[in-house]
């Protein structure tokens, strides 16, 4: 493939032709901000913030969309990129809740990240604001416009990577809003086609969609995230369990080899059940019909007695044996072992027929 | 499935048969909306109007258990309009005359009769078929679960043997499991047929290599009991039972009988994470850890193998299933005990040849593709590229056969199973999440307004569904997804336990029982 070469911020950068000059930039380790910009969805060139200076442009241009052509010389923090992103930022926190503290994505937002970055206060420009009402009708996804710096990524995630098409603008200049048709909330499934995977959630940049139930349940920064599978179809989705205190409070996406940053909704909101009431916390013995709590040791003799005792007054084929297509890899090795090395039987089966 | 998921986005027409994809596999549904989007041809084969259906170019909404009828008509019109894969029949297959003898008689006017499909639909699916580039088949239990499920899927293979749509980059037959783990389940050997990795229980070779690793005399060498032979079994030859993980109650068919076969157990055992409707019938319950307590690996649909990893401590006193199974073994007499489970991995990747290169090491870098022989094999995207694992590709000349019950003067309608968007199996996990169960908390029967207004059901009315092994009463939903005729509700509310009405009759090959297809009536409770 053909390279092109280019000097961003006096750095000289070979990078593919056809590639921006944000991408250039990102390969050369040199920060650009972004709000609408994804690497994995359709490039509208809409919010200006990486907008970068390149000499002898009539204006600033922005990065995501401008492809790097040889010989190009770029300033990507200029006094005048500085002062466009700054003014950019003030414009959007013109209109913006001052929530920060219990914003539930504080420390995960990019309106916060670059404010700070930038050092824009909130006081430069005064005028009009939303009050639009908090959408949360639903169990799975928060709504609230009036953090929505209407980058667009949700609706383009929803278009281009879910395909259901919920969301677009609607109206124009500040009434512009992100909605589904013809202004029904997420619930109304039937005209808004919406399908709760949260694939929305996974874009937004700012606390304007949020997953419900982590409202409240963790500052961003003390979650720790750990990368596991799905324990749900069988496609294999890969996600982050978001982990406080010793407890599952949520799932984000991650870049999984199977389904990128997408998941369904079972895989996304359906977490609820490792920490139900309902969860079996200790053995439990049949004693005069009633199940009764016992420990490992009687539980665990019991099962080895009774079935030692099958085994050895009817013989082997008289245990039958369940594995599971729910559990890991390594517990069906381990249960078809227990069954054909220890019971000796090659009655083991799991539920793959229905 | 002989391709990856990802080159579903990049087939040129896809058959889906039997799978209601955007709502039981929606991330597969989202490839199926990008191949689509980019101009792919989509073809569904389902007897409901589901989401997908919708999407596609052609509907083929034929009757419930008449698959080979269809899959015999697309062949037929293949071979005699001469669109076949001439070259890849004759280097890569066998048994192609007895083939084509049998699908002679199923023209398309002969099988739309039989399928209730348009004939020009089905000449035009199967011209589309044929002359893709790419062309994709996808099944799930739609194809699987009737007592002709076996030779569905042969229907299945010949389609794509004749075309020479195997074997090739977003070309092939691609079942899209269920679970999570139900292809690592089978990889691993819990069937009664074969230790892991599909190696067959009665090869003397197989069972002396295993015995030698296990350290054990000899290890039995006749298939055991399948899942339905062994509840058929309880009280006779079965006495005593171990069921890690699974819920036969609700998940098997005609669920009276089951129970009762499970409590006829001299002993039970039952191990999972909740207090199932089977452990409720258990002697001994141990309680199991969740995906989120424990360290491993699942292997997807696709051949995939991906480590799960320990995200918090075991609630209460559970334990992880692994270490379960090592107390019950030790406490036998053979002692079993691994530092971890990337040590059972060890021992699986020495005794599985298609595991062999695989381990936790490299796993943690990224997942990989069985087979995967060696730790320098990169795993395998799609398979049969050069040759099938039986060497030259089998026609399986199948006929039309009916579903074991069909419908009567005294159960008119034919119900159908299978599963919601919101909920996942018997709903022991989903229906405890505090969400998917808010915001999708009842069962309904789908019942076409032709068969409501018959019979003075309104929308929302509770009706009684009676089979002749039994009934459960849940409210109706007056639907367009079902033709008259044809009721449909899942398996996934305890409240509704269809299952008591379903018919136990198996296919004789999978045993799989035949969902899909049941005579009921439908009457208005009260």
């Amino acid at each position: 493939m053909a390279n092109v070469t280019l000097t961003i911020d006096g750095i000289q950068i070979t990078a593919p032709k056809g590639a921006t000059v944000l991408e250039a930039a990102e390969q050369a380790g040199i920060f650009i901000p972004t709000f609408c910009h994804d690497p994995e969805l359709s490039k509208p060139g809409a919010c200006r913030i990486c907008v970068v200076e390149v000499p002898g442009a009539p204006r600033l241009l922005a990065s995501c969309v401008t492809e790097a052509t040889e010989g190009m010389v770029v300033f990507s923090a200029s006094p005048a990129v500085i002062e466009s992103r700054k003014t950019n930022l003030e414009l959007l926190l013109a209109n913006h809740p001052t929530d920060c503290m219990t914003c539930n994505k504080s420390g995960d937002c990019r309106l916060q990240d670059y404010a700070y970055f930038y050092g824009v206060k909130q006081d430069a420009f005064e005028g009009e604001k939303h009050n639009y009402p908090i959408e949360g009708d639903n169990p799975f996804i928060e709504r609230d416009m009036n953090k929505c710096i209407l980058c667009g990524k949700c609706i383009r995630m929803c278009q281009e990577v879910q395909g259901n098409n919920v969301i677009d603008f609607a109206y124009r200049g500040f009434n512009a809003i992100v909605t589904p048709a013809i202004g029904v909330p997420y619930s109304d499934t039937e005209v808004s086609n919406c399908v709760f995977c949260g694939n929305c959630v996974s874009a937004c940049p700012t606390g304007a969609l949020s997953e419900k139930a982590m409202i409240g349940k963790g500052r961003r920064w003390d979650i720790k995230k750990v990368t596991t599978t799905c324990p749900y179809c069988g496609v294999g989705c890969q996600f982050d369990l978001n982990v406080k205190d010793g407890k599952v409070i949520g799932v984000t996406s991650m870049n999984g080899d199977v389904n990128g940053r997408a998941l369904c909704v079972k895989g996304r909101f359906g977490y609820g059940f490792i920490h139900h009431p309902d969860r079996l916390t200790t053995p439990l013995i049949k004693k005069d019909g009633k199940l009764v709590e016992a420990t490992w040791d009687e539980a665990i003799s019991l099962v080895a007695e009774k079935l030692g005792a099958t085994k050895k007054t009817y013989g082997p084929d008289a245990i039958g044996m369940l594995s599971s297509a729910r559990v890991t890899n390594e517990e069906n090795y381990l249960m078809q072992k227990l069954a054909r090395a220890v019971i000796g039987t090659n009655n083991i089966d799991h539920c793959a027929r229905l | 499935m002989t391709n990856s998921i990802e080159e579903i986005a990049s087939a040129d027409f896809i058959l889906a048969a039997g799978t209601n994809t955007f709502d039981a596999h929606p991330i597969i549904g989202i490839k199926i909306k990008k191949a689509v989007a980019n101009g792919a041809i989509l073809a569904v084969a389902d007897p409901r109007l589901t989401d997908s259906a919708k999407l596609a170019k052609y509907h083929l909404q034929l009757k419930s258990g008449t698959d080979i009828a269809l899959f015999n008509g697309l062949a037929n019109v293949i071979i005699a309009e001469g669109i076949y894969n001439k070259e890849f029949v004759e280097e890569r297959t066998e048994d192609f005359e007895a083939f084509k003898e049998t699908v002679a008689k199923y023209t398309p006017d002969y099988v739309s009769k039989i399928t209730g499909v348009p004939a020009d639909t089905i000449r035009e699916v199967a011209r589309g078929y044929a002359t893709s580039k790419n062309s994709s088949i996808l099944y799930t239990m739609g194809i699987t679960q009737h007592t002709c499920g076996t030779h569905n899927v042969f229907s299945t293979t010949n389609l794509s043997m004749l075309c020479g749509h195997i074997g090739k980059e977003s070309s092939g037959v691609n079942p899209l499991r269920g679970q999570n783990n139900v292809q690592g389940a089978c990889d691993m050997g819990a069937l009664p047929n074969v230790f892991s990795g599909y190696q067959g229980v009665t090869v003397e070779a197989n069972c002396e290599k295993f015995a030698k690793a296990w350290h054990v005399d000899t290890v039995p060498n006749k298939p055991g009991l399948t899942v339905g032979e062994m509840v058929e079994q309880c009280g006779k030859k079965i006495k005593a039972m171990y069921i890690l993980g699974e819920n036969p109650v609700l998940s098997d068919p005609d669920a009276n009988q089951v129970m009762h076969e499970l409590k006829s157990l001299d002993f039970l055992v039952v191990q999972d994470i909740f207090l199932t409707e089977t452990a409720q019938l258990a002697d001994v319950v141990l309680p199991a850890g969740s995906f989120a307590e424990k360290d491993g690996t699942f292997s997807n649909t696709e051949r995939r193998v991906q480590l799960v990893r320990k995200a918090i401590e075991p609630i209460g006193n559970s334990k992880p299933d692994w270490e379960i199974i090592c107390l019950v073994s030790t406490a036998m007499g053979y002692p079993m005990s691994y530092a971890s489970p990337e040590n059972i991995m060890t021992e699986i990747a020495l005794l599985t040849p298609a595991y062999g290169g695989i381990s936790f090491a490299r796993l943690d870098v990224c997942s990989l593709q069985w087979p995967c022989p060696t730790a320098d094999h990169k795993g395998t995207r799609f398979l049969h590229a050069k040759t099938f694992s039986r060497g030259k590709g089998k026609f399986n000349a199948v006929e039309h056969i009916p579903p074991n019950e069909m419908p009567d003067a005294e159960y008119p309608m034919v119900l159908s199973t299978g599963r919601r968007r919101y909920h996942y199996h018997t709903g022991s996990m989903t229906q405890r999440t505090g969400a998917l169960d808010v915001f999708y908390p009842t069962e309904y029967l789908e019942i076409n307004c032709a068969d409501a207004e018959k019979l003075g059901i309104c929308d929302g009315d509770k009706v009684r569904v009676t089979s002749r092994r039994g009934n459960v009463e849940v409210a109706a939903q007056i639907s367009e997804r079902v033709t008259p005729g044809l009721v449909f509700t899942s398996f996934q509310y305890p409240a509704v336990p269809i299952n008591k009405v379903t018919n136990a009759a198996r296919d004789p090959i999978s045993k799989i029982p035949e969902y899909k297809v049941c005579a009921v009536k439908v009457e208005k409770v009260g």
